[in-house]
């Protein structure tokens, strides 16, 4: 392949070289500066064409379900919305949400979210903590439970069979102390603790008399930001976006449902969702509560998705060094 | 301690109780902030798998987990004589394997696309929205299959209509597009996702090899090959072992939604089998026996993997 950079070079520079003594220097480093070769433009030409094709791939349904949310209902079930938004309207964000279920769902669903991540971070954190410290006399035992319980897990029914003889079933308690903590969170805290904080700093706290628990809050959480935000973000995506945990421990407690399981049956199950848009209009129809409920549905996937999006939004900036420290060191 | 005829200058001796507490005692913080997660874990990690016996038992509410009877491998027998056993397992095995072929490399191909393409407002503009599909919930994602393939009003309808057809098989709910729509929806979520963890990787690799690379002569496409995906590759090994070891758990969250009474025959797995079985049916112990050997199949998987990947790169891959 050398001898392509080469050819490339001369093929180049031949005008150059003699106009060199006389060029200004600026012109001279441009000149000079090597070429791509062929094969790394067609390279450079075929990863393009591949990024801009995933790029079209996962921003066209997107694009599109947000697109039929705010178009009039006829537009939409006659195919005439193809990108964007055809006789916009917020008619269907109206009618979601006035619906009963989705204001219900919603209010749960932000109690468990931020309830639940509180929870969650507060137990990994005290759980990571400790055994990030390597002169800790316990440190070995913890981690091996911690360990065991990663790689065997008992599975569905016996802890359903543990909750039950708790009492948790239709108990709030349940959703909270389902997944309270994630063992791979823990040792991803851990390994930030240990390894991106450097251990003087907690040896000069702890000469100047701080205990363990001042070094947590003011040396430890404070330098672990962008970590902390990440596993912030899964608690609360995790959160948002359950629902089988409510289905399992939750069967007859309709009024404790998170918005997903409300969803589950407004999406999923075929039921006409479109006749409650209709009551007022009074001509309800077959077809009109057809279409109707075609655009209720788009609206509803976007009032759902919007929030969690908005929350990524705002953590995305942590995303390069946070992610990467639980992936790669491991 | 003079009495006992040692002198003061002497350090004091401690014995092992003591030496232990004293440093019970001068971590006592530390310990007590283990405190309320090993609780957790002892109450529903550890419980549950002293509880993982009733796979042996004749579970009833009555009787409670340690005093039903015990009935030895009585519940597998039961399921191995149950013709519906080998379709569940083939659906579950077919699958993973389907997930895995195509869900597998695709990320690591666009890894290797984002490191290697130049330009960087697209590269990012791709990445940001790659990871949006991600964030959506499994209930969401059926949803918006179910309305983007809607045999009368969706996107798929409409392109049939542009083309002049306009019967439009209604392929959500078919027994043939179940498993094609099953993986391929993952795909969609997952590959901007879990492109993170390579890209990360091939930030790392060095750039010393790179222009070593240059200077002898190679190419773009060459450096790829040459430094570019050896340094990955512990990382892609890793990730296909920890993979295989779910190959017998495919999640039920999605499937279950996804059931219809017209695709049961395809689309029936281990885990929703043992939830339909052990908690909406209430045959606890036999739901649990089915899951036990799942997760068991699931180990030996990794082990097995993890053996075939050390023994092919003598001994460097591998997780243990």
């Amino acid at each position: 392949m050398s001898n392509i950079d080469e050819i490339q070079i001369e093929a180049e520079n031949p005008s150059n070289e003699i106009a060199a003594p006389v060029a200004p220097v600026k012109r001279m480093r441009k000149a000079n500066k090597i070429q791509d070769t062929r094969g790394d433009k067609v390279l450079e030409g075929i990863t393009t064409a591949i990024l801009v094709f995933l790029l079209i791939i996962v921003a066209y349904p997107v694009i599109y379900v947000c697109s039929a949310s705010i178009s009039s209902a006829g537009a939409l079930t006659s195919g005439r919305v193809v990108l964007w938004p055809v006789e916009p309207t917020l008619s269907a964000y109206k009618v979601v949400l006035s619906m009963d279920d989705v204001l219900l769902g919603y209010k749960n669903t932000l109690f468990y979210t931020v309830v639940g991540t509180i929870f969650q971070m507060f137990m990994q954190i005290i759980c990571a903590y400790p055994i990030s410290k390597r002169n800790f006399q316990g440190r070995s035992v913890y981690t091996k439970v911690i360990v065991v319980t990663m790689l065997v897990s008992a599975g569905m029914i016996p802890m359903y069979l543990v909750k039950q003889s708790l009492g948790l079933i239709d108990n709030v308690w349940a959703v909270l102390v389902s997944g309270l903590i994630g063992s791979s969170n823990v040792f991803i805290l851990r390994t930030n603790f240990r390894n991106s904080i450097p251990g003087e700093l907690f040896d000069a706290a702890a000469i100047d008399g701080a205990n363990e628990f001042q070094c947590l809050v003011k040396i430890a959480l404070p330098l672990s930001k962008a970590t902390l935000s990440v596993i912030t973000l899964y608690a609360i995506v995790g959160h948002w976006n359950s629902y089988m945990t409510a289905m399992i421990y939750l069967p007859a407690r309709q009024d404790l449902w998170p918005l997903q399981l409300f969803l589950r049956n407004l999406l999923i199950s075929s039921s006409n969702i479109g006749a409650s848009a209709q009551e007022g209009g009074g001509n309800a129809n077959a077809s009109n509560v057809a279409e109707a409920t075609e655009q209720l549905r788009y609206a509803l996937i976007v009032i759902s998705t919007v929030p969690i999006l908005a929350v990524y939004g705002v953590v995305q900036k942590y995303f390069k060094t946070g992610v990467m420290v639980g992936s790669v060191k491991g | 301690m003079n009495a006992n005829g040692m002198t003061l200058n002497q350090p004091v001796k401690l014995t092992r109780n003591q030496k232990f507490w004293l440093r019970v005692r001068r971590n006592w913080i530390l310990h007590l902030m283990m405190a309320l997660p090993m609780f957790y874990y002892v109450l529903f990690e550890a419980l549950p798998l002293y509880g993982l016996q009733i796979a042996f038992r004749d579970y009833s509410a009555a009787d409670g987990i340690f005093d039903s009877a015990w009935i030895g491998l009585k519940h597998y027998i039961e399921f191995f004589s149950d013709w519906e056993w080998k379709n569940i397992v083939s659906n579950t095995v077919a699958i993973s394997f389907y997930q895995i072929c195509a869900g597998f490399p695709i990320p690591i191909i666009l890894a290797l696309v984002i490191h290697i393409n130049q330009k960087k407002f697209l590269k990012k503009l791709t990445q940001n929205v790659a990871y949006i599909p991600h964030f959506i919930s499994v209930i969401v994602m059926v949803g918006m299959l179910n309305q983007i393939f809607h045999p009368q009003f969706g996107v798929l309808a409409a392109i049939y209509h542009e083309l002049g057809i306009y019967t439009v098989p209604d392929i959500r709910y078919m027994d043939t597009t179940f498993r094609h729509l099953y993986v391929w929806s993952g795909v969609w979520q997952n590959m901007g996702w879990s492109t993170i963890i390579y890209v990360a990787a091939l930030t790392g690799v060095s750039h010393e090899l790179h222009e070593a690379a240059k200077i002898d002569g190679a190419s773009r496409w060459k450096r790829v090959l040459s430094v570019d995906l050896p340094a990955i590759m512990p990382t892609i090994s890793i990730m296909l072992i920890m993979r295989f070891g779910s190959i017998m758990s495919v999640g039920y969250e999605k499937v279950y939604l996804m059931q219809k009474s017209t695709n049961i025959e395809v689309s029936e797995v281990i885990s929703t089998y043992v939830y339909k079985v052990g908690i909406a049916g209430g045959r606890q112990s036999f739901g649990t026996a089915i899951g036990l050997l799942n997760s068991a199949i699931n180990s030996a998987m990794v082990i097995l993997v993890n053996k075939i990947a050390g023994w092919l790169t003598d001994g460097e891959a591998g997780l243990f």
